[in-house]
């Protein structure tokens, strides 16, 4: 077994209901699972859409598989009124195998628990993705401003922000 | 007379370092809280030379994005010009000639070597040390002067095209490079190593200072110079082959040490491999066009995309993402200095202030990458 047959048996077990299934990411709604897509063309091999309660548990998975957490960024999906939050995961030599981690949570209520327990680089990558969002990582230690001036009151990547 | 000093060590005491400090090289801020000489705890303060690139790849087309990516990381515009450039050309489904793929490899490549020999320089005279910094400058000027023979600058390069490069390069530069190669392959063992590199001075004061563990590098998620120093054997170049890298024979530098003496070491070996691929693709050079067919507006399927090149200091990473408009929807760019600094706190808790600086010139920073 690959390392990449490997990891998607691994988080496949956190969705048991869906189905197992292959192809292209597609923007349209779908459903919390894992998908395989191509490398050459989207630069990572797994595609795994996860409820904002399970980032943790498929951190604590990817670490203990051997990988290490690239960065954590946003995304606006302002007509369909959602934030999204990636987790980009690589593996440091070895096999390689990049896994893209995102979970969706309403605009409104931008709340998803931190995975900097479970690697210490989300520290300063959540921090930036609250700085630009407003996305409120619970139990993060330092959850402060870290690009942006310390009493800056507006989160520039929002797309209805407007200086 | 004289009064008794008694140190207390329940007392300490907040020294600011930066945000303006000729150690720091740029506005890095760094709250340190010393005990004595000893630090108790640094704490990296960012943000001083934020200029919001990611809002701006998001105001302005594809195309208008270019002469942003070489104002991050200014010692490696070009490994910056050449991420931005393979994202788009993956999204787009944009074709690069071969000819233009090798002329990317030999400019990046030149690129690189001028940003360690810049590294090298300032680490050096961090140290104490302000000769080397004449010698690195004296060969850096030759590379610049070359790539500003193609590409028409001298530091923030706006060179790539989505589907090859700007210009072609000429006989005189062909024949500039190979003497530059001659003359660093002369120089390198006599003025780098002897003076400086086998230097007791050097090794006392970088030897052993600054341990990162591989899992400290992994955990924080460190690459480039500073994982191969930890023994790491991490390069996307190699890992994760991109351009025409697969068709050269270089070595990844790995040393075990994990000190800032491994770092140093990797960079100066990695000048040499640098030197080995320009010269393996100068021999194979190809004919042909430097551009590729390309349509004028761009609009990428909508999608989740991400790329990864080797820059001098690790994985450059950007995650793009299209809504099939003309304009990036969303671009996150991952750059390799913000990760490996943010291990910095952690290592330097109880070293002493002067070696917390040696350590910090050896992760060869640059603040307008980290800050963005």
């Amino acid at each position: 077994m690959n390392m990449l047959e490997k990891t998607q048996a691994a988080l496949a077990e956190l969705f048991p209901q869906a189905e197992a299934g292959e192809g292209a990411t597609e923007a349209a709604a779908r459903q919390p699972g894992v998908l395989r897509t191509d490398p050459a063309r989207h630069g990572s091999h797994l595609d795994v859409l996860c409820g904002p309660d399970q980032v943790v548990a498929v951190a604590r998975i990817m670490d203990r598989e051997g990988y290490f957490l690239e960065a954590v960024s946003g995304v606006d999906w302002l007509e369909k009124q959602q934030l999204e939050i990636i987790y980009d995961y690589n593996r440091l030599g070895g096999e390689h195998c990049r896994v893209m981690v995102r979970t969706q949570v309403p605009r409104s209520e931008a709340v998803v628990p931190t995975v900097s327990a479970v690697f210490p680089a989300a520290d300063w990558h959540e921090r930036e993705t609250y700085d630009f969002y407003g996305v409120h990582f619970q139990d993060h230690p330092n959850l402060i401003r870290i690009l942006l001036p310390e009493d800056a009151d507006f989160h520039p990547l929002l797309k209805d922000f407007t200086p | 007379m004289t009064v008794p000093i008694h140190l207390r060590h329940d007392e300490t005491f907040v020294l600011n370092l930066g945000p303006q400090h000729p150690a720091t090289h740029g506005v890095l801020r760094v709250k340190l809280t010393m005990d004595g000489e000893y630090i108790v705890k640094a704490e990296p303060v960012l943000g001083y030379i934020h200029r919001m690139h990611e809002k701006l790849a998001e105001a302005g087309t594809f195309a208008q994005f270019m002469p942003n990516t070489a104002r991050m990381d200014y010692l490696h515009a070009l490994a910056f010009n050449h991420g931005w450039a393979l994202v788009v050309e993956k999204a787009a489904g944009i074709e690069v000639p071969e000819r233009a793929e090798y002329i990317r490899v030999i400019t990046v490549e030149l690129n690189r070597i001028a940003s360690h020999l810049l590294w090298w320089a300032a680490f050096l005279l961090d140290l104490g040390g302000f000769t080397p910094l004449l010698y690195a400058f004296d060969d850096r000027e030759k590379v610049i002067d070359l790539l500003e023979r193609v590409t028409g600058s001298r530091l923030t390069y706006c060179y790539m095209r989505f589907g090859g490069v700007y210009n072609d390069i000429d006989d005189e530069f062909i024949a500039g490079t190979r003497d530059f190669i001659k003359r660093l392959r002369g120089r390198m063992p006599s003025l780098y190593h002897d003076l400086v590199t086998h230097n007791i001075i050097l090794i006392k004061r970088i030897k052993d200072i600054g341990i990162i563990t591989p899992e400290q590098c992994r955990r924080y998620g460190a690459t480039g110079p500073v994982a191969r120093g930890s023994g790491i054997n991490y390069d996307v170049r190699k890992n994760e082959p991109y351009s025409v890298y697969p068709e050269f024979d270089f070595d990844v530098p790995v040393f075990d040490e994990c000190d800032s003496m491994a770092r140093y070491m990797v960079r100066m070996h990695e000048m040499e491999q640098s030197l080995r691929i320009i010269e393996q693709a100068l021999d194979k050079l190809p004919d042909g066009p430097v551009m590729g067919k390309a349509p004028k507006v761009l609009k990428p399927e909508a999608g989740y995309y991400y790329s990864a090149v080797e820059t001098a200091r690790g994985s450059l990473g950007h995650r793009l993402i299209c809504d099939g408009g003309k304009n990036p929807y969303k671009l996150k760019l991952r750059s390799p200095t913000f990760s490996n600094l943010s291990l910095y706190g952690e290592v330097a808790e109880g070293m002493l202030l002067a070696d917390a600086l040696a350590f910090m010139g050896s992760l060869d920073l640059v603040i307008p990458e980290i800050d963005r």
